[in-house]
């Protein structure tokens, strides 16, 4: 990405703390506009803390998040989603009593005109309100391709299209950037190429990504960029080649046993 | 169910008074469709937001208690030499009055209640209603206390030769139907719209819903404020109807008759409070023609309501549902699904 | 000032009953995490056990106590092994209605046996109250009070010092690690159901003779449990002893000075503030289970 891409994200000293627990202690990275940002680091480093912390589901200690300019701090997570940051999660990540269809036009509701009076009347502004979701959910099925399973629960789909139900709602929502909790954990190889293919096209409509994942060699494959987190602190960051080579990335990891790299 | 099904059915109930002419029956009827009312408010907030409101009686009663006190005018000490009072005004008005005053309570005890979640909840939302029960026992110069509310004016819309009264059976039993119909509207409109998928996202998986945008605490109040408006209104239509209220109205054990008739008829279906509704409004007639003790007849409901949720956890109509599609219903209940991860605030 | 000490007698007797029935429900509610709608029925069935013993079978009053607490251990044994079993993985919903089911079923079936009327059962203590100075208190009441601690004792020995205590603690703290470890999660579960029900009978069994019995008295019992188990925190026995203290204080003072009316009201409006103000309970931050 070029060098003066603008910092849509922004970590500054973040810190968060259960009781005598630090879960993260020091965390202060940036992602800029266009990315896809791979953040890693061995478990318990507080890699789903800071996402919950970004997302608003979750209180920092202390240190501040900005987002576009937004300071985050205090916001209820439903309006962080309205800013445009749009989070998956790793397990639960659909609805899993209703058709995938329903689930993309629940993630469309933001994009919805109409109001109380307008549904309990039944009003022209419903209708067409109704039908341009319907239209949107369409097309966004096509473009995770399940436009097919439309009809079918969500919760007996196999797990690798759920993931990609889960980042169908996200889209919905129309992000600007995205923030994916270990999206294709629990994925085979095949179901993972397809998402590496999704995650690309993503990118390259104009949406930034920040993800989460062990997966190491989709994260070299997919991102700019990665962060790495020990301890709930910044180890290293830079591009997927420099941080394979990186000393203490690899003590990090070895530290705490093998892990497929 | 075919729209054209609905409006037949409804039809069908329309011409009951002509040839039913058993005055008991028609009582029963008109209960079990206030009762049925009342239901299907619950079922908003119960079955489609899956919010465990055992406190649904309190806004019941409310409206019918406003309703009343509104058509009876009443006058009260606020301070030992200043009353605030109120001149009786026409039960049409009243009832309005009931409604909007259910609605209003609706929205306090939402957004009150709703700070605490799962069992807290569900305690908090008894505790009100007994709150509110015990305030009519013992305000007695608003309420009357025990002594009740009696000689409730009766319904009248219209002036002069045109003037409609519900005072017999017939015109009140079409009266319930006609607010029945309406208030199934309401919510089947409510319920297909894109707030009623935000309560059904919430109910299903509450960080999901929000992180997709919802504003979670608003969509629970505004269905607490619709279910409490129109257990409002069934509750105004008890009052213009027994005429007579008094605080039993706000006893548990009718919120518990209107879990039943939720559960058994199957929450987060439209149909599901209506059959349930006229299972257990009038299973109580049957026993009774079968000369049971009313405290064996709970006994029955108690053991049915256990029945019902062992082996048709999701209710009698969406197992009707799934029998005709196939589909195995029933089971094991679904757990609900909330997100494994992200703490909640 | 007499008042205000005779008010303080009472409270602190009626504290050591109302913490008997939280604690009973703290193991049940707080632990268990079943929202237990037959706490109350438990205590009206010990009552009944009470007067069945005394006044039909002719039963010495301290020995029916003991057999009428086994009673509602049994019963709780019985209830959970029936109903609960089976919903161990559900939802709190589905508990929470079957609980309802047999609340209804025991409430009316006591109704249809023993009809509505209000029963009195007998006591062996004199009629005249101990006098100390300005304040009285009837034997009965000493009586219960000092049962109440000593169950109370027993309880708080029974959880923490006792290898059947370790295992309740353990297997709901964390309940595979429990099963790994070769506790019978099963009969953990029953256990402490059964307990808590046991707990609630030997109240209503204490204060059987003290009021009098009748189908409904559960009701208000469980409400004042609940209460208790809320200012207390879930899964907490301390808190829940001293919240069943605070309760008996809030509502003696607020029946004798504000209004006597609403003194069954005190419990909830309790409720509804503290879960306001504070939802994980006033003690909450104390250590969980003793």
């Amino acid at each position: 990405m070029s060098a003066s891409a603008e910092t849509i994200l922004s970590i500054e000293h973040v810190a968060v703390h259960f009781g005598g627990l630090v879960a993260v202690s020091d965390m202060t990275f940036d992602v800029k506009r266009g990315e896809v940002v791979g953040l890693i680091g061995p478990n318990g480093a507080g890699k789903t803390t800071a996402f919950n912390v970004i997302t608003g589901f979750q209180r920092q200690t202390s240190g501040e998040v900005l987002y576009r300019s937004h300071r985050l701090t205090g916001m209820k997570p439903h309006e962080i989603a309205r800013l445009g940051l749009v989070r998956t999660f790793q397990r639960t990540s659909v609805f899993k009593e209703r058709s995938v269809f329903e689930n993309v036009l629940t993630g469309l509701h933001c994009s919805g005109r109409s109001n109380l009076w307008d549904t309990l009347l039944r009003s022209r502004r419903e209708k067409s309100s109704e039908h341009e979701l319907a239209d949107a959910a369409n097309e966004i099925l096509r473009f995770i391709g399940l436009e097919r399973r439309a009809g079918e629960a969500a919760g007996i789909l196999p797990y690798g299209e759920q993931r990609l139900i889960g980042v169908a709602l996200a889209l919905a929502v129309k992000p600007t950037m995205l923030l994916l909790d270990e999206p294709v954990s629990g994925m085979n190889q095949a179901e993972t190429a397809r998402f590496v293919k999704l995650l690309e096209k993503i990118s390259a409509s104009g949406v930034t990504i920040l993800l989460v994942e062990h997966d190491m060699p989709m994260v070299m494959q997919v991102c700019n960029r990665i962060v790495v987190l020990n301890y709930g602190r910044i180890i290293a960051e830079g591009a997927p080649a420099e941080i394979q080579s990186n000393p203490e990335v690899i003590r990090a990891y070895l530290g705490q046993g093998k892990k497929r790299a | 169910m075919s729209r054209y099904f609905g409006w037949l059915l409804v039809a069908f109930l329309a011409s009951v008074p002509l040839w039913m002419h058993d005055f008991y029956f028609l009582h029963v009827l008109i209960t079990t469709g206030i009762f049925i009312i009342a239901a299907m408010s619950l079922n908003l907030l119960l079955g489609y937001t899956g919010q465990l409101s055992l406190g649904h009686v309190a806004f019941f009663g409310i409206g019918a208690y406003t309703s009343a006190l509104v058509s009876l005018g009443f006058q009260i000490h606020v301070l030992p030499d200043f009353t605030i009072g109120l001149a009786p005004k026409p039960a049409w008005f009243a009832m309005l009055a009931a409604v909007a005053v259910a609605g209003l309570t609706g929205y306090a005890i939402g957004k009150l209640s709703f700070r605490v979640r799962g069992a807290y909840f569900v305690i908090v939302s008894i505790s009100f209603a007994e709150v509110v029960r015990l305030v009519a026992v013992n305000w007695v110069e608003l309420t009357q206390g025990p002594m009740a509310l009696n000689n409730i004016p009766v319904l009248r819309l219209g002036a002069g030769p045109l003037e409609l009264s519900f005072l017999r059976k017939p015109e009140f039993y079409l009266l319930v139907l006609a607010v029945a119909v309406v208030c199934y509207v309401v919510i089947a409109r409510l319920v297909n719209s894109r707030a009623g998928r935000a309560m059904i996202a919430l109910r299903e998986n509450e960080s999901l819903a929000t992180s997709v945008g919802i504003d979670v605490t608003h969509y629970l109040v505004l269905a607490t404020v619709v279910s409490a408006a129109i257990a409002g209104v069934a509750g105004a239509l008890y009052a213009h109807y027994i005429r007579i209220v008094d605080p039993d109205i706000f006893l548990f054990i009718y919120t518990v008759t209107m879990v039943i008739m939720v559960i058994t008829g199957g929450k987060g279906t439209l149909a599901g409070p209506i059959v349930g509704g006229a299972l257990f409004g009038f299973v109580p007639e049957i026993l009774r023609a079968m000369e049971i003790e009313p405290e064996l007849q709970w006994v029955v409901y108690g053991v049915l309501m256990i029945l019902v949720v062992y082996f048709l956890p999701r209710g009698i109509v969406p197992a009707i549902g799934g029998y005709f599609s196939g589909q195995k219903s029933g089971g094991t209940a679904e757990a609900a699904t909330t997100a494994a991860e992200p703490v909640q605030k | 000032m007499d008042e205000l000490f005779q008010h303080f007698l009472n409270a602190i007797i009626l504290g050591g009953t109302y913490a008997l029935l939280g604690i009973g429900l703290t193991l049940i509610f707080g632990i268990m995490r079943v929202v237990n709608f037959t706490h109350g029925e438990l205590y009206a069935f010990g009552a009944y056990c009470m007067y069945a013993l005394v006044m039909i079978f002719h039963v010495n009053f301290f020995l029916a106590l003991a057999l009428a607490m086994a009673m509602g251990i049994l019963m709780g044994a019985a209830l959970e092994m029936l109903l609960l079993n089976r919903l161990r993985g559900a939802d709190i919903d589905t508990t929470m209605l079957v609980m309802i089911g047999a609340w209804i079923v025991m409430q009316n079936m006591e109704q249809f046996i023993w009809s509505g009327v209000a029963l009195s059962i007998n006591s062996p203590f004199p009629a005249n109250p101990l006098v100390l100075g300005p304040l009285s208190v009837s034997w009965n009441r000493v009586y219960v009070f000092i049962i109440a601690l000593a169950l109370i004792g027993a309880t708080y020995y029974l959880v923490n010092r006792t290898r059947l205590g370790k295992a309740m603690r353990a297997t709901f703290q964390d309940r595979d690690t429990a099963a790994l470890m070769g506790i019978r999660i099963d009969r953990i579960h029953t256990a402490t159901f059964a307990l808590g029900s046991g707990l609630a009978a030997a109240a209503g069994a204490l204060l059987g003779p003290v009021f009098v019995v009748t189908p409904t008295m559960g009701d208000l019992a469980a409400s004042k449990a609940f209460a208790i188990v809320i200012l207390g925190g879930l899964g907490n026995i301390t808190g829940a002893t001293l919240g069943g203290f605070i309760l008996a204080f809030v509502e003696e003072l607020g029946a004798g000075y504000i209004s006597s009316g609403y003194r069954d009201a005190m419990g909830f409006l309790l409720i509804i503030l503290i879960l306001l103000m504070r939802p994980t309970g006033l003690f909450a931050q104390k250590e969980r289970i003793g």
